[in-house]
């Protein structure tokens, strides 16, 4: 199966594992990604924020770079998700904007295409019977809670795979590939997002009260789907916090794809968990 | 629309009736549906940071308050993450909301206690006008510097160049033509005054 792909710039930055753990795990599952070519930044959050053309007109040319592949757009960055699934409905009700943008590209956009978020594609269009049957390395033991953050699921209308309230697409995934899925109340919280660079008090005392209720949970770490959820977790808690995984290097890890060019980009270590639970291999007592 | 002045906690203020009006139209969300059951600010993750709560603002709004609204911290700290306007039993569109009165106070040039995220918008979008994706060392280093909080997250920094989560140098889109046709159609908000 061919997806249209749009990585966007955390994927090639500072979720450099999200990246490349999402290219292995397509591979593996027979998902072909074609990058759309010469993509630009989404405009999230400073664009949307400060120039609602802007912000779009940003979007839109994606979208429509997107549009001429012919395919579904598959997004792994929470944030851009949001953002074009936004712009589509602004495209197709604001024409004046629409009209702007294919005087500047020169090619028209009608949006006949799906936008889905990754987690998505791998839990209903691959399916988890599929990926339990190609789990080779089940994460036994392994006992984690789901963190979706905010906009992956939210608002329910826009994003149209899950509830808004209490999203379940990871917590299928968790113990499609071996691994146990604890409840926990903090599954849509906001970690601050980009906050983080201009009030890292905020941000620290959101990811402290994240990361505390994980652990009174009985986590052993976290599992996400968004770049700067990812980010904040893992950064901003300071000494003695959890791992924090994306879905898609968990995914690796028990379809048996070595992990070690992903893995070791994390802040906080995740080897000395991995190797206790003998899921990965090195170190440890083996 | 009417402007009058009024005197609150001994302090004039000026109300404008024309404000929710002007508000609904930039960002084509209504907001006068509101009748203040606070879902909005209860689930807010934060409230505890911010100086009015996510309804305390659409109140003011509704009530013409401009300058107050125009010049608070809670326009600013809103994250965008969608929970108000996902609980509102009335649609209101809280956070796209948030985004037209930001925009509105960029282009009255209103200071609010909150210069460090409206000075990380700025070179946010900079960075773009220059490369087209954002390069986070470019952008780090200018709001560093701007902002004059050098040694902040500066160990952080260090491991995550170690990591390799930052990338020395940044990638620049090659359409550069669609991208100032973009900025300059579009354009950032320029401050009318300066």
């Amino acid at each position: 199966m061919k997806l249209s792909y749009f990585p966007g710039c955390s994927l090639d930055g500072t979720a450099k594992e999200y990246g490349l753990s999402t290219r292995a795990i397509c591979e593996r599952l027979g998902l072909e990604l074609i990058e759309v070519p010469d993509w630009n930044c989404c405009g999230a959050s400073s664009g949307h924020s400060t120039n609602f053309l802007l912000g779009h007109a940003l979007a839109a040319r994606n979208l429509i770079l997107a549009e001429q592949q012919g395919l579904d757009l598959v997004v792994a960055c929470a944030a851009c998700f949001s953002r074009f699934k936004k712009t589509n409905i602004v495209l197709k009700e604001n024409a004046e904007l629409n009209r702007k943008m294919e005087g500047i590209m020169g090619i028209p956009y009608t949006g006949g295409f799906e936008i889905r978020h990754l987690l998505d594609v791998i839990c209903n269009t691959i399916g988890l019977e599929t990926i339990r049957e190609k789990v080779v390395n089940p994460l036994k033991n392994l006992k984690l809670v789901p963190y979706y953050g905010c906009v992956i699921v939210r608002p329910q209308e826009l994003t149209q795979f899950d509830d808004e309230e209490q999203p379940k697409a990871m917590d299928n995934l968790t113990e499609a590939i071996g691994a146990e899925c604890l409840p926990w109340s903090e599954k849509t919280d906001c970690c601050g997002a980009s906050l983080s660079l201009t009030r890292v008090d905020i941000v620290k005392k959101l990811a402290r009260d994240i990361v505390d209720m994980g652990k009174e949970a009985g986590a052993q770490a976290i599992i996400t789907a968004c770049p700067l959820c990812q980010a904040n977790l893992d950064m901003r808690y300071g000494e003695d916090g959890l791992p924090v995984f994306y879905f898609t290097e968990l995914l690796g890890l028990a379809l048996g794809i070595d992990g070690n060019t992903w893995l070791e980009r994390h802040m906080t270590d995740p080897m000395p968990l991995l190797t206790s639970l003998k899921l990965v291999r090195g170190g440890g007592d083996e | 629309m009417k402007v009058i002045t009024i005197t609150s906690a001994g302090k004039k203020e000026t109300v404008d009736s024309g404000f929710a009006e002007r508000v609904q139209q930039k960002s084509g969300k209504e907001l006068r549906q509101c009748y203040h059951c606070l879902k909005c600010s209860a689930g807010c993750p934060l409230t505890f940071a911010m100086d009015w709560t996510p309804n305390q603002i659409i109140r003011m709004v509704q009530l013409g308050l401009e300058k107050r609204v125009l010049s608070s911290s809670t326009i600013w700290l809103c994250a965008s993450c969608e929970t108000c306007s996902t609980r509102c039993p009335n649609e209101v569109d809280l956070p796209a909301i948030m985004d037209t009165l930001k925009e509105m106070a960029i282009r009255n040039d209103m200071r609010s206690e909150q210069t460090v995220i409206q000075v990380f918008h700025r070179v946010f979008l900079n960075c773009l006008r220059e490369y087209g994706r954002l390069h986070e060392l470019s952008l780090l280093l200018s709001l560093k510097l701007l902002t004059l909080n050098l040694f902040e997250d500066m160990m952080l920094g260090v491991k995550m160049f170690a990591k390799g989560k930052i990338n020395p140098l940044p990638t620049r889109i090659e359409n550069v033509r669609q991208l100032d046709l973009i900025f300059k159609i579009f354009g950032e908000s320029k401050r009318s005054r300066t």
